[in-house]
């Protein structure tokens, strides 16, 4: 890869960086129109046309049923069913999404999915919001431009090569054990030169490292970020699947889901996700089958908030 | 013990001589690198019959000062290469891991759980 190729491509992982670092509520329309189960598709007609909308979710009890689109308006009109239960034209089967997921689920979604509208629901299962790409655009055009601020902001302050602000992102691919490890190398030696007490800077490394391996062994491929600053580093992986179907199960040590030729390589005892728990100070998983795993490991570098076990 | 006393044992070929000449001070006997990761200490020897790229790696990550590739197993040569790039010292012996554990373990006076 060539010096000009990096550039584009670094700033493209910041977009993906800035959808992971954000969160479908943060995101979607609050507001919902839906109907019940008792409308006909004359009332949905109404609201649709009133509130200029494309479509709605059906709920029964705040729980989603189904979900009524333009389309299922048109075939109701073509074949003279307005008067008919909404029940009979909506679609009955839904995928939501969780309030809580990271927008970059969301956008798995969309490409998985032929709708163009999601019913987002809370841990409860009942309706709290509607995501649409145009909310996704929208958020994002805003967080770019917050971003951009800050860089021009930063760019007039002067260089400092002692300096430990940091930020940068790495591009693993499945099954690259050639390539797996050199981001973990390279952050190594930036915190070594700038003289982080050589305990702390294993513990980045064993994080990271064992993540990039995750990346490389268990995903069908993502990115490692690193964000570091004089206070601590905090490394985020986020890949774009499978997925783990048992996060606890994933986080007991010696439960491992490695095939054969990852065995061979080294890897799967089972102890990569518990090995970045144990060293980080703060730690977080997330995952959802299909869509994607997001880890966030955070190791102090002020020694008095560090972890008093390591 | 430092790294160029193991060169001069009987029972180990050194592979990679391109190696920082450092103090041996425990040693770490594992063939799963996350183990070797996550429980290795500093300064360490490695003794293991992973004979892989992805164990230099490991090693330079999690501070092993050499590494002692067991059985005779043969090495391969990029991780030859990525030891000499690290600087760590690659050591084979037709020993297991088990006698060469025992052997190390008296060099350095003993080990810790006696």
């Amino acid at each position: 890869m060539n010096k000009e190729h990096k550039q584009p491509l670094q700033s493209s992982l910041r977009v993906q960086e800035l959808l992971y670092g954000l969160r479908i509520i943060e995101v979607m329309t609050k507001k919902v129109f839906a109907v019940t189960r008792n409308c006909n598709m004359r009332d949905v007609q109404a609201i649709m046309k009133n509130n200029s909308i494309s479509g709605m979710p059906v709920v029964d009890n705040k729980r989603v049923v189904g979900i009524v689109t333009m389309n299922d308006l048109m075939n109701a009109l073509e074949q003279g069913g307005m008067e008919d239960s909404v029940i009979k034209w909506m679609a009955g089967e839904v995928q939501t999404l969780a309030e809580d997921m990271p927008l970059s689920f969301a956008i798995s979604a969309f490409g998985k999915f032929p709708f163009r509208q999601f019913p987002v629901v809370n841990k409860k299962n009942e309706l709290t919001g509607i995501l649409t790409f145009r909310n996704i655009n929208h958020a994002l055009i805003r967080e770019l431009s917050r971003q951009l601020r800050e860089m021009e902001q930063q760019s007039e302050q002067p260089v400092d090569r002692a300096s430990l602000n940091f930020s940068k992102v790495y591009q693993l691919n499945r099954y690259d054990f050639e390539n797996g490890g050199k981001a973990s190398s390279r952050i190594k030696s930036f915190l070594k030169e700038r003289g982080v007490p050589p305990k702390t800077v294993r513990r980045v490394a064993v994080a990271s490292y064992e993540l990039e391996i995750n990346l490389v062994a268990h995903s069908i491929g993502g990115m490692l970020g690193f964000d570091i600053n004089e206070n601590r580093v905090k490394i985020s992986s986020h890949d774009r699947g499978p997925g783990i179907g048992n996060v606890e199960n994933a986080m007991t040590e010696g439960f491992s889901t490695a095939n054969e030729w990852i065995r061979s390589q080294g890897f799967g005892a089972g102890m990569g996700l518990p090995n970045v728990k144990r060293v980080s100070d703060e730690f977080a998983i997330e995952s959802a089958v299909g869509m994607g795993t997001m880890v966030q490991a955070i190791i102090y570098l002020k020694p008095e908030k560090q972890n008093e076990s390591q | 013990m430092k790294v160029s006393d193991l060169a001069s044992m009987d029972q180990f070929i050194c592979m990679q001589n391109e190696y920082e000449d450092r103090e041996i001070t425990a040693g770490y006997t594992s063939d799963l690198l996350s183990d070797v990761m996550g429980n290795a200490e500093e300064g360490s020897v490695l003794i293991t019959i992973q004979a892989h790229k992805n164990t230099v790696a490991v090693s330079s990550l999690a501070g092993i000062a050499a590494i002692i590739i067991c059985n005779n197993r043969p090495l391969p040569e990029d991780m030859l290469a990525a030891s000499a790039d690290e600087g760590i010292a690659v050591f084979q012996t037709s020993e297991n891991q088990f006698n060469t554990s025992a052997l190390i373990a008296q060099h350095l006076g003993g080990c810790s759980a006696v």
